[in-house]
């Protein structure tokens, strides 16, 4: 099974591993990239503006009902839940919070493992909460792939802990083996 | 994107069914509904009422219509807060408000007010403003339980702040505080804001035109819509509104992709007002 998208998230230090991981990604990668990072509801997104320059793929702040287009990074925009259609577009939503986050990382992982099954990568990073631990374990539900960055190795380990619990098929790896991970995953 | 053909997944096939079901008994359209949100919203519902299926939530809510109200708490209802976005308020007090200055008497749509935060906060803009008694607010949203809500205008204190914030934010000049009063840990809005509010039960779905608005504001609501029904509601609004009048939507909705979108022209861009062309 081919990959059909990436999802990631993270929040707190995300933005350093995110730093890590995102410009390492080579100009022909052949899936959309999907990023949650916990960011404050009324502050103006900057993480596109941050990542456009630093990034060989476009970066670009999802869109409700835009198609996911291989080698484009979309970051969940503030405020707004950010979910995958099984038509391969996007959908934002303003639903209630989960785990006190809008946009959460569950949401949008149980939604790509729910529209791409065994077809989805997800990776869950540094952070301070258990975002993102039900919705890995969805992704390995459904036969997807799921990558935690080595709890150790993150700035803070909660979040990474939290899905490595809830998700024990998920590979742990530091930032490096997570970009060399995706790489091999996509030229298979 | 490969074009792999994954075959419908039995929860997808209940989910349609279902759909279907509360269309065809009780006229209530989510079908046109965007699915990953909807499929969300089902699987909570299907867990918090302790149902083992969607197919058994079908069968509940047709045998039983004490199901389908707290089935539409969960299709429908949602959070929303006074003020969201401060700076769409500011744009209509700064932007909008002195066109609408100029007629005698203004007619002004919430579409989909859910729990009122958007009625409360525009009736109050509209007080400060001085248009409060030349207004007649219209709320509807599909769901009787939430237009029951927006008429109590009863709020949980701990999101008082939030809205005062907010309020302050989007140029307000009285102070919230004079709009309610506290009781216990709830705030109860004062009714004048209401007293010259229509709530009504009105689907964007499948109702017909509200007509000679000169403003309606309908934000996080089309959202939830396909493209489809997108059009069709943006062309309601189209024969809703006076000629010049104003559709304010929501920060990550656009009017673009709509077949109706002539009718209208960009006002204030950043913040999704649009104005109905004259013609």
């Amino acid at each position: 099974m081919s990959v059909r998208a990436v999802v990631i998230g993270t929040s707190a230090g995300g933005v350093q591993a995110l730093s890590h991981v995102l410009p390492a990604l080579p100009a022909d990668f052949p899936a959309p990239v999907l990023v949650v990072v916990h960011v404050p509801p009324r502050r103006k997104n900057a993480l596109v503006a941050l990542f456009a320059n630093k990034c060989q793929l476009a970066v670009k702040e999802a869109e409700d009902k835009e198609p996911l287009a291989p080698g484009t990074i979309y970051f969940a925009p503030p405020d707004y839940h950010l979910l995958v259609e099984t038509s391969g577009t996007i959908a934002l939503s303003s639903d209630e919070a989960v785990n006190y986050s809008r946009p959460a990382i569950d949401v949008l992982f149980e939604s790509a493992a729910d529209a791409f099954g065994p077809g989805t990568v997800g990776i869950v990073m540094t952070g301070a909460n258990y975002d993102g631990a039900q919705g890995l374990r969805a992704v390995c539900a459904a036969g997807g792939h799921g990558i935690v960055q080595t709890p150790a190795t993150a700035e803070v380990a909660t979040m990474p802990e939290a899905a490595l619990a809830a998700c024990p098929d998920a590979q742990a790896m530091r930032l490096e083996e997570i970009e060399h991970a995706l790489e091999a995953m996509l030229a298979r | 994107m490969d074009a792999e053909v994954v075959s419908e997944s039995i929860e997808d096939i209940e989910i349609q069914l279902l759909l279907d079901a509360l269309y065809r008994h009780y006229h209530y359209d989510f079908r046109h509904y965007a699915r990953a949100s909807i499929k969300r919203r089902l699987l909570q519902a299907r867990t918090q009422l302790g149902y083992d299926s969607i197919s058994a939530i079908q069968s509940a809510v047709l045998h039983d219509e004490t199901i389908l109200p707290r089935l539409l708490n969960f299709l429908t209802v949602q959070v929303s807060e006074m003020f969201r976005d401060p700076s769409y308020f500011r744009a209509l007090r700064e932007k909008v408000v002195p066109h609408l200055r100029t007629y005698p008497s203004l007619k002004v749509w919430v579409a989909g007010c859910s729990h009122g935060e958007e009625l409360y906060s525009l009736s109050i803009l509209f007080a400060e403003e001085g248009l409060a008694d030349r207004t007649m607010f219209y709320a509807t949203d599909i769901n009787p339980a939430a237009l029951r809500a927006a008429q109590a205008g009863v709020y949980p204190l701990d999101r008082i702040r939030l809205f005062t914030e907010n309020h302050r934010l989007s140029g307000g000049h009285s102070s919230l505080s004079d709009h309610y009063t506290a009781n216990y840990d709830r705030a109860v809005f004062d009714k004048s804001l209401r007293k010259r509010t229509v709530f009504s039960d009105h689907s964007l779905v499948t109702d017909a035109a509200f007509g000679e608005m000169h403003l309606i504001s309908c934000r996080n609501v089309l959202i939830y819509f396909d493209r489809e029904l997108q059009d069709r509601v943006v062309g309601l609004f189209g024969e809703s509104l006076v000629r010049g009048g104003f559709l304010g939507i929501g920060s990550k909705e656009s009017l673009r992709f709509s077949a109706h979108a002539n009718q209208f022209a960009d006002f204030v861009r950043t913040e999704r007002i649009y104005r109905r062309n004259a013609r």
